[in-house]
């Protein structure tokens, strides 16, 4: 089994390299000159070349992918060409923001889910079921914008509960922070359980056509102890595996949400650097967002191995 | 007085789309006495499945019950609130699965598992039943009680996960024990194992049982009374001696006709050997084989080590051996599919590259594999036309009507309706179905055909009527046949050649009325000796052997020296057998036997009286195998 989890490991070290290389040469690729963009209109064939020079843009892609690889590992993200400040200073407070906003919706949004997943999966076919699975669905095929807007349009501006931007500047009481992050909290809470709801559900339903339920309810077992003790737990691995996409989704892929609240995450954070040509900044985002899937994947991996006896006590 | 358990008129249905009811089954009647044991008898589609789930009233999704009573102490169970039912099951009743592998839940631990209805039902409490399920492992004489209850079922053996599913049955003391099918699935060797501990407890425990099978040879061993099943009607029943000995309906004799013989010489038919040529189709030489990387020619675990087998033309060569002696990887091995490490494989006298890969299209043509389950080896969604049409216009370029034609001639040889070209697979019958995957291996012309397990999943009848056009499609195409099983009077009535391995080595092969005849190898004589016979008290006798003795209690463990039957072989040399490779004995031509007795030895021991031979000393300390890791 150790084997297993580091064999994992590795292999989530072998996608980290790849994509580092994906994103170098990705954003290589993007057209317009570093120099000519940060230069400007005070741009001379002398200055453009010392500037190359300066940043070893002159060097062979190999060679400028190596020093940015070691210079990231030595967690030196290099300097924002905006304004200049270091990007470990811009990313840490975004950062946190985002963590902030995926670690409380994750901690509510999980354990809500698989419970309703399983009391759907108990009730199969009754008005519960039928709520639930009409409902998740209708939720997953809204697009979040949409219910963004929706929610702003009725809390914010009809009735104007809370505020319609989440701009938290990190000096606000608890109260404050908690009314700002409310509608984005309630939008994303929305749009991962949906899917970890369905999941859930869908997993124990399929277990439960397996001779061993049979076998339980031959042996005169409630239904409910049937899906807590003998389905659950043979369910385990394919919904760590949503979990985790869903989590990752929560750090990467939330622009929308940030963008109609205003709120100052990581995710806004690197639109803006394309937008500005900032491309140490978008190289370091783009990883901190492939980590997180990584990490996350290889998390839901070791889980699910963990959770198969198989694996866990060898023969 | 009421009998303990009563089954009245009972009728079970399934409804049709349009919602008219489908009769499964017709009012059946019949009763369990207190220390019964009651066969359903029947093959697939008679409803002994589904009666034998009525007794807890339960039916699996999409049948009802409109009729009829199955009364528990003259109580009616069909008609108990939900709540009642479920104390009933796993309590006053108890039921035994044909597959303890798929019954088990792999991911709870067997002791919860065995003591879970106890507990549940409040008849003991945890400890108590924990105390009784390690009673229980003692009786079925499983390895290890005491630990018994904290491993996984992925842990332990197919034959103790039976034997473990009778404890779990036993552990609350039902009244009624029902067991479906709960040996087929087992190797004769681990049936007898199996059977004599559940005789054993079901005596002990003095509980009634219904014993649902389709194997005549087995309820003569376990039954008091037989009731025999053919769509949802009770065709025959009474006392076992009587049914056995004296049939008198004529499905129940058609049944008895089905039971397969005692293997022994000239069961099978004399060879034609008009086809017969001097190079043999197919020729292993040295070959060994197994699963992992390869280095020096050694795989990480080896499964197969120098094998030689030689397969004649146009003759059938039966592959013998408990599961996991490698009989489905040698049959990989010719086809290609797992390449060999080390050796060679000829075809026609030219040798043939290991992997499939590398090999050319008309090699890959003369070698052909028919697998075990039709179900998942025919395409649900292409017709039985596409799916005999496909090789024959791949390997042979026949296209349009000609193509047509030959599917035609296919179905005909295999003795199916033309009209079956525009079906699909899931409009036929298990053993039609089997016929189609015959004919689709035959569609490539081939020399060879590797059947893996052929009749195995099918009933005595059908499987019988598989074997019959067998032997005719070999008379009529000249195909040699590889014929891989683990039934012994199957391959018996069947086979020329019998190889005979054990954990991945050749112990015996030859022509099939040397091999059943003596002198054996240890092996044969186990095999032989583990085939039930239609005779009530063959089990008892038969446990009296010697070579039961050490025999059925352990199972295939793949050895790296000596001889690897030494731990279950009666007449092993204790320093020699489990050190040195076995010497290769010739007692009469092209018959081999690997061991290191000498065969006037291992007449000798043959020809002495049958009793256990006591004072032989064990090779291992009981319950070894299972401690060992793996």
């Amino acid at each position: 089994m150790q084997r297993m989890v580091i064999q994992r490991i590795w292999i989530g070290l072998a996608t980290l390299w790849v994509v580092s290389v994906m994103v170098f040469i990705m954003t290589a690729a993007l057209p317009g000159d570093v120099a000519a963009i940060v230069l400007g209109q005070s741009a001379t064939p002398e200055s453009l070349a010392a500037y190359r020079a300066e940043r070893g843009l002159d060097q062979p892609l190999v060679f400028q992918y190596f020093g940015w690889l070691g210079s990231l590992m030595t967690g030196d993200l290099g300097i924002s060409k905006a304004g200049g400040a270091t990007i470990s200073s811009l990313i840490a407070g975004r950062l946190y923001n985002t963590m902030l906003l995926a670690a409380i919706v994750a901690v509510i949004s999980v354990p809500v889910s698989v419970m309703l997943g399983l009391l759907a999966a108990m009730y199969p076919g009754t008005w519960i079921d039928r709520v639930l699975t009409f409902g998740t669905l209708s939720l997953i095929s809204v697009p979040e914008f949409f219910i963004a807007t929706f929610m702003v349009l009725i809390l914010a501006v009809k009735l104007q509960w809370l505020p319609a931007i989440a701009n938290i500047s990190g000096d606000e009481t608890y109260l404050e922070l908690l009314r700002g992050l409310a509608m984005p909290l309630i939008t994303l809470i929305i749009v991962v359980a949906a899917q970890m709801i369905r999941m859930t559900r869908a997993g124990i339903l399929n277990v439960m056509n397996s001779p061993y339920i049979e076998m339980a309810i031959l042996k005169g077992v409630r239904r409910n102890r049937i899906i807590l003790r003998h389905a659950f737990f043979n369910t385990i691995g394919p919904i760590v595996n949503v979990i985790a996409l869903n989590l990752a989704y929560l750090v990467s892929g939330v622009v929308i949400v940030e963008t109609i609240f205003a709120y100052p995450g990581l995710a806004k954070l690197m639109i803006d650097g394309v937008q500005t040509r900032d491309l140490p900044l978008v190289q370091a985002c783009a990883m901190i967002f492939c980590g997180t899937y990584v990490v996350l994947i290889i998390l839901a991996d070791v889980a699910a191995i963990l959770a198969n006896p198989r694996l866990r006590n060898p023969k | 007085m009421s009998e303990l358990f009563e089954i009245d008129n009972l009728q079970i249905q399934a409804r049709k789309e349009d919602g008219t009811p489908i009769p499964i089954v017709k009012g059946v009647s019949f009763k369990v006495k207190a220390g019964q044991v009651v066969a359903l008898i029947g093959e697939s589609g008679s409803g002994k499945s589904t009666i034998s789930l009525a007794t807890m009233a339960y039916c699996r999704p999409g049948l009802e019950f409109p009729g009829g009573e199955v009364r528990l102490h003259g109580k009616d169970v069909l008609s108990m609130e939900p709540q009642d039912q479920r104390n009933l099951r796993g309590n006053n009743v108890a039921y035994l699965a044909q597959s303890a592998a798929a019954t088990f839940n792999p991911a709870i631990t067997i002791g919860e598992q065995v003591t879970e209805a106890a507990v549940l039902h409040g008849v003991l409490t945890q400890d108590e039943a924990d105390k009784r399920a390690v009673a229980l492992y003692h009786a079925l004489e499983l390895p290890e009680p005491a630990r018994l209850g904290r491993r996984y079922p992925h842990q332990v053996s197919g034959g103790q996960l039976q034997r473990l599913m009778a404890a779990m049955a036993l552990v609350s003391g039902p009244d009624l024990l029902v067991l479906d099918e709960p040996t087929t699935a087992l190797d004769v060797t681990t049936q007898i194992e199996v059977l004599k501990a559940f005789k054993k407890v079901i005596r002990e425990e003095g509980s009634a049982a219904i014993y649902v099978t389709h194997d005549l040879a087995v309820v003569a061993q376990v039954a008091d009374h037989i009731v025999v099943l053919y769509s949802g009607e009770i065709q025959e029943q009474g006392p076992v001696d009587l049914i056995i000995n004296n049939p008198t309906h004529p499905y129940t004799k058609r049944l008895m006709a089905a039971v397969k013989p005692t293997p022994k010489a000239g069961m099978g038919e004399d060879l034609d050997q008009q086809h017969s040529r001097v190079v043999p189709n197919i020729e292993v030489k040295n070959m060994t084989a197994g699963y992992g990387g390869i280095v020096n020619g050694k795989p990480a675990i080896t499964v197969l080590r120098d094998i030689n087998v030689k397969i004649k033309n146009s003759h059938v060569v039966g592959v013998i051996g408990e599961s996991g002696c490698g009989k489905s990887t040698l049959a990989r091995v010719i086809a290609g599919l797992l390449p060999a490490a080390k050796g060679e494989i000829f075809l026609d006298g030219k040798q043939l590259q290991a992997d499939l890969k590398n090999r050319m299209s008309e090699e890959l043509q003369k070698v052909q594999f028919v697998y075990q389950m039709a179900d998942t080896a025919l395409n649900p969604r292409q017709l039985i036309g596409e799916i005999l049409g496909r090789p024959i216009e791949f390997y042979r370029g026949i296209k349009g009507a000609a193509r047509r034609e030959e599917v035609a001639a296919l179905l005909r040889l295999v003795e199916l309706p033309v009209e079956f070209e525009s079906r699909y697979p899931s409009e036929l019958s298990g053993g039609q179905k089997q016929r189609v995957n015959l004919a689709r291996a035959l569609a490539a012309n081939p020399e060879v055909v590797l059947c893996d397990e052929v009749t195995s999943a099918l009933d005595s009848i059908v499987s019988s009527n598989i074997i019959i056009l067998l032997k005719k499609l070999r008379d009529k195409t000249g195909v040699s046949f590889v014929f891989i099983s683990h039934d012994l009077s199957t391959v018996g009535s069947f086979a020329d050649e019998i190889v005979v391995l054990y954990a991945g080595r050749v112990v015996e092969q030859g022509p099939v009325d040397e091999v059943l005849a003596p002198p054996y190898h240890p092996y044969t004589r186990l095999l032989i000796s583990s085939v039930p016979e239609l005779r009530v008290g063959w089990l008892e006798d038969t446990m009296q052997k010697r070579e039961m003795a050490v025999g059925i209690a352990r199972g295939v463990e793949i050895t790296d020296s000596g001889c690897p039957f030494f731990n279950r072989c009666p007449i092993a040399i204790d320093g020699t057998c489990d050190v040195d490779t076995a010497p290769i004995r010739e007692p009469s031509p092209e018959h081999y036997i690997a061991c290191h007795r000498t065969i006037e030895e291992i007449a000798e021991i043959e020809a002495a009286p049958q009793q256990v031979l006591h004072g032989f000393e064990v090779a291992a300390p009981e319950g070894d195998k299972a401690a060992k890791p793996h």
